[in-house]
This record gives structure tokens, sequence and C-alpha cells, in this order.
């Protein structure tokens, strides 16, 4: 079973087109559902998440001669899907569209600390979508996500130093936007 | 901002956006990757403009050569 997965990431990394095609389509099949919950954790909406599960695959087609297979596909595959969620988020306006998605689920009551009212969350979910992409993309993944900073820091691509500062400089100016607002959380 | 501070603001955030639930994917995603790939590489295999483009244009550079007195004519009616 192992001799027969390192043989498919051998064959995507160098085999004969056919061959690359035929890795390509059992990688696919094997690891879509799991870049599919990593984009959708980043992006959080089930069309854009598969399509950019696509173009994720995409690029990781386009890449295969440049994949290590000793150092196995998922980080890989994490690494190219968290790009390709960060350029869609560099070219779309989010928080546009955290406002018409979100203001339902965000306007709900809080039943578990009614301190944080309505009005705070959807102020919070809109200076959250303001925020510099690189900024929110940690701050998605490491503080609402909830996934290790070290996962955090392989995705993106940086140390896990660089996450911590990203997280706090994404909550030092979410706090001063809200400040701006009117609003101490 | 004090690390108390900073906790508040995480849990403000979480309230704000809470973790994505139900993180299945409803379906099988491959037919849309197939049509992506027969996509790329229809536009990779553009028409043959790019070929009939070069082929006018290296007629027009030996017309050019052999008849340098059409050049002024040529360019009076570009």
């Amino acid at each position: 079973m192992q001799n027969e997965a390192s043989d498919v990431l051998s064959q995507f990394r160098q085999g004969s087109p056919e061959a690359v095609e035929a890795a390509f389509e059992t990688l696919f099949r094997l690891h879509q559902r799991a870049v599919y919950g990593w984009i959708l954790r980043i992006v959080r909406n089930p069309a854009t998440a598969e399509e950019l599960t696509v173009e994720a695959f995409w690029r990781m087609h386009q890449a295969h001669a440049r994949f290590e297979p000793s150092q196995g596909f998922e980080g890989w595959a994490r690494r190219i899907a968290t790009r390709a969620a960060l350029d869609w988020m560099r070219a779309r306006h989010v928080e546009r569209e955290l406002t018409t998605e979100m203001l339902a689920e965000v306007a709900a009551p809080s039943v578990t600390d009614p301190a944080i009212t309505a009005e705070i969350r959807l102020k919070t979910a809109l200076a959250f979508g303001r925020l510099p992409p690189k900024l929110r993309i940690a701050a998605t993944l490491a503080v609402i996500e909830g996934q290790p900073q070290k996962d955090v820091a392989a995705a993106l691509g940086i140390s896990i130093a660089a996450v911590k500062v990203r997280v706090f400089r994404a909550l030092r100016l979410l706090r001063k936007d809200l400040e701006r607002e009117g609003l101490t959380p | 901002m004090n690390a108390h501070d900073d906790e508040r603001m995480k849990e403000v955030l979480r309230r704000a956006l809470p973790p994505v639930e139900g993180d299945e994917l409803g379906r099988d995603l491959w037919p849309a990757m197939l049509r992506r790939m027969d996509a790329e590489s229809g536009a990779a295999q553009s028409p043959g403009w790019a070929w009939f483009d070069a082929a006018l244009l290296a007629g027009m550079v030996a017309f050019g050569v052999f008849v340098p007195a059409a050049i002024p004519v040529l360019l009076f009616y570009l």
C-alpha cells in the first residue's frame, strides 16, 4: 500500500504524460475533500471553495514537475490551495460577501456571551473583512478555525513566529477599527 | 493591547465569525476538473492565428525585400 502510494507520487512527479495524468486523477480523488475543506475554512463559502479546489488542483497539475515526493502530497497541496485562496481574497472585496452571507447568522443573539451584542459581532465581521488578506488568512486559520500554528505556518510558507505576528497585527488592527466605530470589545 | 485584551478580541472574533461547520464536499469535483483542463488545453492550442499572423508578416517582409518600391505605397494605404 505504502509502495503503491509512493509510486503514484513518483509517477505524478516524473512519469510519462499518460502516467502523470493517471497519477493526477488518483491524487485528485484522494485529496479533493481535504483540499476543499481547507479552502472552505478560509473562504467560508461552499461554491467558492469548490471553484478554488479546482483552481488549486489545476495549479498542482501545472507544477507537477516541481513536486517533491519525499515531502508528501498533503502539505504541498495545502500550500498551493492556501495560495489560491489568498489570490482570490486579494482579487475580491470579501467584506461585501461577509455582509451579505453572514448578516443573518451574525445578527442572531449570542447565547453564550450576551455582552457580545449583535452590533459588535456584525461590525467585527465587517472590520475583519477589511483587514489585509495575509493577516486575515492567518487569523482565520489560527483564531477562528483553531488550526495548529505549525499547520498554518506550513500552509502559508512562513515561520510559526511570523504566524503569531500576523495574528497579533490582525487583532490589533481589528480592535483599532472597532474603536474608530465607537465600540470597545 | 495586553494578553487579556488579546484573548477578548479573539473571543469576539470567534463569536462574530464562528468556525465553519460541515466541511463535507457535496459532490465529486473531478468532472469540473476535466472541464477546466479541457478549457486550458483548448486555450493553449488556440486557433491558428499566431501561425497565420507569422506567415502574413513573413510574406509582407519578403514582398518588401523583393519589391522595395511598393513599401511607400503600402505605408500610404495602412
